[in-house]
């Protein structure tokens, strides 16, 4: 627990304490003037800081929505239809999960760079994406397959057309579980911004967070506090959006793994 | 009959049409790159362009000692990692398990840092591993363990051991949640029944509870191997590889090669061992998972 919670800790700590008790050595466990300077100040030391908040926001919220629009189908067809290699392309899909993006970033990098797509923000969200796809149809198809199929039946015997009972049956009926897959692409994007945004976009106004902050960290002398504030700034939507929706989450996350 | 058949080749068509955008965009996005990646390995591909070379890249970099000590350094960094993470994970759900007061606060914090994104989670590390100002430092001198200022990440073993509690901090809530997941779905009669029996808690424990997740801390050790194998953020920002290559896995290799010399043929050849590795592990993992649900299914 305290392994866990103590680098969180201190690092809230250090942004409350004046830059100059920082820089002791050895470390002091007691500043009497502790205060939210940081806070303040952070933003004229790293100027972009409220552009890379909103472009990590930006990313994630395209991320997630682009990720619904394209595992919501599949994700029906999953919970509902029996066809040829459905098994196998499941298994597939968490085949993919296991590997890393660093494994495909050549070909990734060399196709952006065709596209002209290089240091801007879609040559983030398009590899982002992809990542997402396998875990949301799988967290969303044990949505759908909980709804159950006699409405559908019912609709369908009465006429109503595959998209009609989309659209009025399962829409309205699923939305609490394609809210927590919509939180999980978006914390899931929130997370994975660095390695797609440190390979494939150089520019500064397109940069999220986590890549705005490390740049930081290569300067001469770094101001402790103010990053410490910044990087709690950084994580702390993500925080606020799991702590609210953290049971939904586990649940379905452990639900695939644990039983299956 | 007909009639059936007839239906169930609409439905294929309907499902896979429904899947098409979420298959062709994996298909375009992950598995093409992946065959392109193999493509490549076999090429000197640059910036400037590309020849086949044959076998050059594969015999260039299993001729040298360095690529082999890189291979090593990756099984060892994931072998004490993962281990770490596998025993506090379990110590942790049993502690989160037990019935104690406010056990769902803690439940909820021990997650951050799997949340949290790594890379801004580690920007807190670099702070606490500060040779000078950091408080892991701090704490050292004080208590006379370090005589003087000692930079973490600046020295080769240090360095391999900061980096891996590093992984480990992020990897352990996960692993928690799942072992503390499986323990709740153990059914209560065992324990009830074993408790009459005047089983003590250890008993329970290593007779009930640990054989009833053993396909669970199985599957989780594989996982977590697959995840730590692949764990780039938290060295590339600690140590980017460094000092001397002493925190220099397989995945930092890769992309030192492929993006920092823009070396793609290369890279891609170390990407392509990275890839068949992740195969194994993945079949692994994949044969297991469809033999336990066979079994669950049987009983």
């Amino acid at each position: 627990m305290t392994f866990i919670l103590l680098p969180f800790i201190e690092m809230f700590y250090a942004s409350l304490r004046p830059l100059d008790h920082l820089f002791r050595s050895p470390y002091q466990f007691y500043s009497d003037d502790l205060s939210f300077w940081a806070y303040q100040e952070m933003w004229n030391t790293v100027p972009m800081l409220g552009r890379y908040i909103f472009n990590s926001f930006f990313l994630a919220s395209c991320v997630a929505i682009l990720t619904l629009i394209f595992v919501i189908p599949a994700a029906y067809a999953y919970a509902r239809f029996k066809f040829p290699a459905k098994n196998t392309s499941l298994y597939i899909l968490l085949a993919i999960n296991m590997f890393s993006g660093a494994v495909i970033l050549i070909p990734l990098y060399k196709l952006l760079r065709t596209l002209g797509l290089l240091n801007s923000y879609q040559s983030m969200i398009i590899p982002g994406v992809a990542f997402l796809i396998p875990t949301a149809i799988w967290l969303l198809k044990s949505y759908f397959e909980k709804i159950p199929i006699d409405l559908e039946e019912a609709a369908f015997v009465d006429g109503a057309s595959r998209v009609q009972i989309l659209r009025h049956i399962i829409a309205p009926l699923s939305t609490p579980g394609l809210v927590v897959v919509g939180i999980y692409a978006f914390i899931g994007a929130y997370a994975q911004q660095f390695l797609f945004a440190i390979t494939f976009n150089q520019k500064k106004e397109y940069m999220p967070i986590p890549t705005g902050l490390y740049e930081f960290i290569g300067y001469q002398s770094v101001k402790w506090n103010e990053m410490m504030a910044a990087a709690l700034v950084g994580m702390l939507p993500v925080l606020l959006l799991f702590v609210f929706l953290q049971k939904y989450i586990v649940e379905g996350l452990t639900a695939g793994a644990v039983k299956n | 009959m007909n009639q059936k058949l007839k239906s169930y080749t609409a439905q294929t068509y309907i499902a896979y049409a429904l899947i098409a955008p979420a298959a062709l965009y994996i298909i375009l996005i992950v598995a093409w790159p992946l065959l392109e990646t193999i493509r490549l390995s076999f090429t000197n591909s640059s910036l400037a362009g590309e020849d086949y070379v044959g076998l050059e890249n594969y015999q260039k970099m299993f001729s040298s000692k360095k690529f082999n000590g890189i291979v090593t350094r990756t099984f060892v960094w994931m072998f004490f990692s993962v281990s770490l993470k596998l025993i506090i994970g379990l110590i942790g759900a049993v502690l989160l398990n037990a019935n104690l007061k406010g056990r769902s606060i803690f439940r909820v914090l021990v997650m951050p840092p799997w949340v949290v994104p790594i890379a801004i989670g580690m920007l807190g590390w670099l702070w606490l591993y500060n040779g000078y100002f950091g408080i892991i430092a701090g704490v050292g001198m004080r208590t006379g363990i370090l005589d003087g200022p000692f930079g973490f990440l600046a020295y080769k073993q240090s360095a391999f051991i900061s980096t891996i509690i590093a992984d480990v901090w992020v990897g352990t809530p996960m692993v928690t949640v799942f072992f503390l997941a499986a323990m709740q779905g153990v059914p209560r009669d065992l324990y009830e029944a074993a408790y009459c029996d005047g089983a003590s808690r250890w008993d329970r424990f290593f007779k009930i509870t640990l054989p009833q997740i053993t396909p669970v801390i199985i599957t989780m050790s594989l996982l977590s191997a697959i995840w730590t194998f692949n764990s780039f953020e938290i060295i590339w920002i600690l140590t980017e590889g460094g000092p001397r290559g002493s925190t220099t896995t397989l995945i930092i290799d890769t992309y030192k090669q492929a993006l920092g010399n823009y070396k793609f043929g290369r890279g891609a050849a170390r990407a392509v061992v990275v890839m068949i590795l992740l195969m194994l592990f993945a079949g692994f993992y994949l044969a297991l998972l469809a033999r336990i649900n066979k079994k669950i299914s049987h009983e």
